[in-house]
């Protein structure tokens, strides 16, 4: 199901915590709009006020002008109320309140010029070994088939199948350049840098399939590197993850879709 | 060295009397008038230059995958170091778009901007407005243009060289940067162009401590000199940590170092030889310590000039010049603590990011305080709306939108959904475009006078000005609304994604507004030139000013002042009260 997305705005927000960024973000624009045209209307007024003309002239004296102290104070007090109130507390909930491991799905992704390949550690749990003397053109990541943990592991490549109402842990890790992992309808972004590697949460409320965009220049195809978020019903997860082992060898489909 | 002694005859490179050369008077020159003009001049031209990237830029966005009307062929012409567009079908490549951003932005920022604001007004009007015969070290001075030109003449000679110009954005994050072509030749420029700031930093430091005129205290210094003197201490501190990383990555490209690059990086399929464990946050970090600052040597001096036209044609003084000051030198202290909100992306811990967002929102404190004098300082005035005043007026709403933007990106929760989107953008070209630009105009019209003798055309200005303001709304506007609804930055093509789907119809009109604005141009181009020859002559204070370098005659002659100017009052002493006239110079001794 595809929401339908305004123009000018925000676009919509399926996840759990993404209400706490569009409180902020619209919070903050009415916030900006009232200053700009409360000033500007000052503003306006004076340039016409004070223009210069016949039997007009200039007054040096200066003007108490309390008004602009208060309205500054104010605009500070209000800074620190955003700053305090909204955006540390969601930010630390956001970034640092992972959900419990046993609850979660957990998926690796690994980014590279210009593809996202996630991983999946399969039924066992367990994520097969990973050598990157082993990445070919049909093995994105390098994953051991030798390794017993490696058989009901999924790779896909650009493709991001998660449940919905499940919390999500994607490990991010780059083979080459940095990136960034950017899922705009669930309000995740986090840069992908190589020789780190960043958890990130959330949790869909919703079904659908959605882009996935890189937010980060990392080359000539940065453009290119989209990928698309699956979100299905629990069971139709569980099928799809059983239906899709690496024992079955990549598919075409799977490393490219349609642009 | 006491400002007497400074109007002794020196030992200048044309010893008085004696005609000098022409290239000793107009190319190397040390006298500050001509090294501020030939800033000025080179800067306007890598501003076209830059300009012209981005309208090429702008056809692939409006009309993704159509060949570049006109000059679509000669842009693959053999004669370039790479390709910028298809040599069959003459649509612009996506490296050759990455080309042209990355130099739009590095031209634009290092290339036109600073040297128009600090080595084009800043080298002309500080030595004449502290009353000083030039600057403390004129063949520093000529230095810092000779190390300026070569470097900007480099960047631009990077597109005809093999691999062609640098491909990764002005920021060059690392590993990107380290692996992709022309980058080199990127980094060399960068070293040539950082110490040309930083002699001419050291420089007006020293000018402006040591040569101010008797009776010139620092409390009576134009709010342009406090600009430049705050801009000053940011390029010194903070261009070195950017001069060190420039060196760095040099040698990770061609040492075969690994200060910004991690081990066991697989780049095209194949195991790279960087095996030393370095740190692609290390570059961000020593980036945004030049760059964070630096978006201040951008704005300040502008504001600077905002104040002067402000304070002339209001016919009044700046309204809390005192706050204004000392809200520019704590706008200079906190920018060095404020860098990595450029980074929240990266994983930054709840504390740290904590601790930039805090100082981010103070920092605003003191831009907010500089914007409301400005405009009280309107209240009472007797405002004349010419050229210089329109484009100083219209800074400051354009300057609002640019700061109040700063807002939801300055917060980390909120700029989860905006950072690297076209939000970004929008938001500091309202500060650098129609912002910091507008400053340049407003600068260019008050201060042609002093520098050619002939005033600008009125009416070619007022045509100038309205064409410019609508289409530069017209251009960032748009490109906030595009961010929010979560178009990334830096994307060749937006229809590839559906959210640039939706806003594809506004790329469109912010292109046509460019073009339109490349149109509005002329006038002032033409108004330029033909003022040279035959705008209307003028003595040594058109504007009925009273900061020093209106005293001096119009051009200054080599050595400025006639007479050694003394300063007997505060910088904007307009409509004294109790008396008839309109303005009190500086340099008036108070009548009986």
């Amino acid at each position: 199901m595809l929401l339908a997305q305004s123009r000018f705005w925000l676009p919509p927000d399926i996840s759990t915590h993404g209400s706490s960024v569009d409180q902020l973000i619209n919070v903050t624009h009415w916030f900006m709009g009232v200053l700009f045209v409360g000033w500007g209307a000052f503003f306006v007024y004076c340039l016409v006020r004070f223009r210069a003309r016949p039997g007009h002239a200039a007054d040096p004296r200066p003007i108490p002008a309390k008004t602009s102290k208060y309205a500054e104070i104010g605009v500070a007090i209000f800074e620190a109320v955003l700053l305090i109130g909204f955006s540390m507390p969601a930010w630390a909930q956001v970034k640092y309140q992972f959900p419990a491991e046993d609850k979660a799905l957990t998926v690796r992704m690994t980014a590279e010029q210009f593809a996202w390949n996630f991983h999946y550690s399969g039924a066992d749990g367990v994520w097969g070994r990973t050598d990157p003397k082993l990445i070919d053109p049909g093995n994105p990541i390098g994953l051991d088939l030798a390794d017993p943990h490696s058989a009901d592991d999924v790779v896909t490549v650009n493709n991001l199948h998660i449940p919905v109402h499940q919390p999500i842990i994607v490990q991010l890790s780059s083979k080459d350049v940095i990136h960034s992992f950017w899922i705009p309808v669930l309000r995740v972004k986090q840069d992908v840098i190589p020789g780190m590697s960043i958890p990130v949460w959330f949790e869909a409320r919703e079904t659908g399939e959605y882009d996935i965009s890189c937010a980060q220049l990392c080359g000539n195809n940065h453009y290119k590197m989209r990928g698309r978020v699956m979100i299905k019903p629990a069971d139709e997860f569980a099928k799809w993850l059983e239906s899709e082992k690496v024992s079955r060898p990549l598919q075409p489909a799977d490393q490219e879709f349609e642009l | 060295m006491s400002a007497a002694a400074a109007h002794a005859p020196h030992d200048h490179a044309s010893p008085h009397g004696h005609a000098p050369s022409f290239w000793r008077h107009y190319v190397f020159s040390v006298d500050h008038k001509v090294i501020g003009v030939q800033y000025a001049i080179t800067g306007l031209i890598f501003l076209f230059v830059g300009f012209c990237l981005m309208m090429v830029m702008r056809w692939q966005l409006a009309y993704p995958g159509q060949p570049v009307p006109l000059i679509g062929k000669l842009l693959a012409s053999d004669w370039l170091g790479a390709a910028i567009t298809d040599k069959q079908t003459g649509v612009l490549l996506p490296e050759g778009y990455n080309a042209f951003g990355a130099m739009h932005g590095t031209i634009m920022v290092f290339m036109a901007i600073v040297p128009l604001v600090v080595g084009g007004f800043g080298n002309f009007v500080v030595p004449l407005q502290i009353g000083a015969p030039d600057m403390a070290f004129p063949r520093l001075n000529m230095l810092s243009y000779w190390c300026y030109l070569p470097g900007g003449l480099l960047m631009s000679a990077s597109f005809f060289l093999p691999g062609g110009a640098a491909q990764s954005g002005w920021t060059s994050y690392a590993p990107l940067a380290v692996i992709s072509p022309g980058q080199t030749v990127w980094l060399f420029s960068m070293v040539l162009l950082i110490t040309s700031s930083l002699l001419g930093s050291i420089n007006f430091i020293v000018t402006i401590v040591q040569l101010r005129a008797r009776g010139l205290t620092f409390m009576r210094l134009p709010f342009f000199v406090w600009a430049q003197f705050v801009t000053g201490f940011l390029l010194l501190l903070a261009f070195p940590p950017l001069e060190a990383a420039a060196v760095m990555q040099l040698m990770d490209r061609l040492a075969g170092t690994s200060f910004f690059m991690p081990e066991g990086l697989v780049i095209s399929g194949k195991l790279a030889e960087w095996t030393g464990g370095g740190s692609p946050l290390l570059w961000q970090h020593l980036f945004w310590f030049l760059a964070h600052p630096e978006v201040y040597v951008l704005i300040l001096p502008a504001m600077g000039i905002v104040a002067e036209v402000i304070a002339n044609n209001t016919r009044k003084p700046l309204w809390g010049y005192r706050s204004m000051v000392y809200s520019a030198i704590f706008l200079g202290f906190m920018s060095f603590v404020v860098w990595a909100h450029h980074m929240f992306m990266t994983g930054m811990g709840t504390k740290l990011s904590a601790f930039f967002q805090t100082t981010t929102m103070i920092i605003s404190i003191p831009s907010v305080i500089i914007l409301t004098a400005l405009v009280i300082s309107l209240w009472g005035g007797s405002i004349r709306f010419n050229a210089p005043m329109l484009f100083a007026t219209a800074f400051l709403p354009m300057f609002a939108i640019g700061g109040l933007t700063g807002l939801p990106l300055a917060l980390t929760t909120s700029d989860i959904h905006l950072h690297d989107t076209y939000y970004v953008i929008g938001h500091f070209h309202y500060v650098v475009a129609p912002g910091t630009i507008f400053g340049i105009f407003a600068g260019i019209y008050y201060w042609y006078p002093k520098v050619t003798g002939r005033m600008m055309n009125e009416t070619l200005g007022k045509i100038h000005f309205w064409p410019t303001f609508l289409c530069m709304n017209g251009i960032f506007l748009p490109m906030l609304f595009q961010g929010l609804v979560g178009l990334s930055r830096r994307t060749y093509d937006a229809t590839v994604y559906e959210a640039g789907q939706l806003v594809q119809g506004m790329h469109v009109g912010i292109s046509w507004a460019a073009w339109t604005l490349a149109v509005a141009q002329i006038p002032f181009i033409i108004n330029f030139f033909i003022s040279l020859r035959s705008g209307r002559k003028v003595a040594e204070n058109p504007w009925e000013a009273t900061t020093l370098e209106w005293a001096a005659p119009s051009p200054p002659p080599h050595g400025n002042f006639v007479t050694e100017p003394v300063v007997y009052r505060d910088p904007y002493d307009y409509s004294p009260p109790g008396r008839s006239i309109d303005f009190l110079p500086q340099n008036k001794p108070q009548e009986a």
